[in-house]
């Protein structure tokens, strides 16, 4: 995805990669103790950090997140090969997504408000007499600020005659549309979990890679390899464009990686439309003023954690998700089912979802076909039971969920679309206005995406959105459209 | 004058760690240098196969220099050189 870091992504996929070569090969506990040695060697480079034993702890913790651990509870004298031991024992992923990892969040200043090297060291001191917290001592003849104090007011900043004084940015509370992330005074980043959305929008935007996913990788090799169920893996439809090949070789690929079925989660997205077109209806009849859409699971959350006065005009429709993974525990119902996402906020809407055990992003998916050398371009094409729609494959894109219901409705010229193609500190604004007016003006279907450019734009996507774009059209204009029956 | 050439690997590893953001490079060498560079992509360069070899994934290929961990300004920077070489 187009971000800023981009380094630690490479980083990330990369471990994800040694954690299954680990779990293939034949001493699993072992090898993934070895990551980090083999990652940074004895005499290697070091890229990042100030020592190779810096390097390899902070490698250490990317590799337990991507065993599933949360980092905040640390054990520092555990090994590796113990956090994968457990990893395989038990029975659950965590519940909350998300983990930040302390060593590398560091980096990032602790004090909002900063002295640079411009400070003259003058006499008057006028930020110092400024600062009703104390917080500005001298230190070698120089203002510095006392992180623990400041209560980033800016008064100092203001009170410089040289402009000595910045206010910094903290790039993931600057990302979260909801104020869930913060650094406290200590300079440690917390995430709190009662008011974050999973939105993942901080994972993106953190330039040290801070903010990591706890993987359920382990989870799902563990039921692939043990093969006493079946395995059945439902992608998202923002896939297409995503790895290479068309999506016909990438269901070979996924069954050569070790899924025993394959579904696009378009065919959810085609009952999702059909069910939304005809409620848009219904509620207009009634005389609502708008409806919103309901499949992003961002979304959802942010309404429910945040703006509860909206709930009643979003639809009350199942997202995609939901109906394919209803299908599909219908026809297998003892088989493990996987969500393969871009997102960290399905991570969560899976876990109160009982037909969906795990979810596996791309970025996971990626790794997989890496450590198993599985190339998807030289893949037979293999069809889907069901072929999904043009309208369901395009719901990972911004606009495409407001056009799909429109595509189906009595009177599409009725369905006015307002679109909102990530949730941000602005758009959330928006809506708050549009639920406190009780209308949003010359509109009457607002689709909500939670990333910019909708799923496409997704925290664990691979490929740029524009890009990714290109390809899904070549697979929309070779698709049928959706048709309603009633 | 030879004409350099340019591969960018779009086997899976590559494009997973990245070579499917270099995908833009065929228009900007387009626009920047004409006929003098040809720039495709391609299967799999088989440089990825083992595991200290992934980590050093996208591969591009400029004649038969190899780059790893290849980012749209190294390719550029490589394609300047051969450029120069050949003149
Ligand atoms: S995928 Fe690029 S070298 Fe193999």
């Amino acid at each position: 995805m187009s971000n800023n870091n981009s380094q630690s992504i490479h980083l990330k996929k990369e471990i994800l990669a040694r954690i299954i070569e680990a779990f293939l090969s034949d001493n699993y506990e072992e090898n993934t103790r070895l990551i980090p040695y083999d990652m940074r060697p004895k005499g290697a480079e070091v890229p990042y950090r100030c020592c190779i034993y810096k390097e390899r702890a902070i490698l250490k913790e990317r590799v337990k997140a991507g065993l599933g651990f949360s980092l905040e509870e640390d054990d520092e004298t555990k090994l590796l090969s113990d956090y994968a031991k457990e990893a395989l024992e038990r029975e659950k992923p965590d519940e909350h997504p998300l983990t930040v990892l302390d060593a590398a969040c560091a980096g990032c200043v602790p004090s909002r408000i900063y002295v640079t090297d411009l400070c003259q060291g003058c006499v008057a001191r006028p930020c110092q007499s400024a600062c009703k917290f104390g917080a500005i001592e001298m230190v070698n003849g120089k203002s510095k600020i006392d992180g623990s104090k400041c209560k980033s007011c800016k008064m100092c900043m203001n009170a410089c005659p040289y402009n000595a004084i910045v206010k910094l940015a903290v790039p993931c509370e600057d990302a979260c549309p909801v104020g869930a992330i913060q650094k406290d005074s200590n300079g440690i980043t917390r995430i709190d979990y009662e008011q974050c959305i999973s939105c993942g929008k901080c994972v993106a935007a953190c330039p040290f890679g801070a903010v990591n996913e706890k993987s359920q990788i382990i989870d799902i090799l563990k039921h692939m390899k043990d093969d006493k169920k079946e395995v059945i893996a439902m992608f998202a439809p923002s896939i297409v464009g995503q790895l290479p090949g068309t999506i016909y070789q990438l269901k070979t690929a996924m069954e050569k990686a070790g899924f025993d079925r394959v579904y696009e989660v378009a065919q959810g997205a085609d009952i999702t439309t059909i069910n939304e077109a005809k409620e848009f209806e219904e509620r207009m009849e009634e005389g609502a003023p708008f409806m919103t859409t309901s499949c992003c699971a961002g979304y959802n959350q942010f309404i429910k954690k945040h703006l509860p006065e909206l709930k009643e005009f979003e639809s009350t429709t199942e997202t995609p998700l939901y109906y394919t993974a209803e299908l599909v525990k219908e026809k297998y119902p003892e088989a493990i089912t996987v969500f393969i996402s871009p997102c960290v906020a399905k991570r969560k809407e899976s876990m109160d979802n009982p037909n969906v055990d795990y979810v596996m992003t791309y970025e996971e998916l990626g790794a997989l076909f890496i450590a198993k050398r599985i190339e998807i371009a030289e893949c037979e094409e293999s069809k889907f039971e069901v072929e999904s729609s043009k309208q369901g494959r395009n719901f990972g894109n911004t606009t495409g969920v407001a056009e799909a219901v429109k595509s189906v409705a009595k009177n599409p010229e009725e369905v006015k679309p307002y679109i909102i193609s990530g949730l941000t500190k602005d758009t959330v604004k928006e809506l708050k206005k549009f639920t406190k007016d009780k209308s949003c003006p010359g509109c009457n279907l607002i689709e909500v995406m939670c990333c910019e450019g909708g799923c496409i734009g997704g925290n664990a996507t691979i490929n740029i959105p524009r890009v990714a774009r290109k390809q899904l059209k070549t697979l929309l204009d070779e698709s049928e459209d959706l048709k309603r029956n009633d | 004058m030879a004409k350099v050439n340019v591969k960018i690997c779009m086997g899976t590893t590559c494009f997973v760690m990245g070579s499917s953001q270099l995908q833009d490079l065929v228009d900007i060498v387009k626009n920047k240098y004409g006929e003098a560079v040809e720039v495709s992509g391609s299967t799999c360069l088989n440089h990825c196969t083992n595991s200290s070899e992934y980590s050093k994934a996208p591969y591009v290929t400029v004649d038969d220099t190899v780059i790893q961990e290849a980012t749209i300004d190294k390719v550029l920077q490589e394609i300047d050189r051969k450029l120069k070489e050949n003149e």
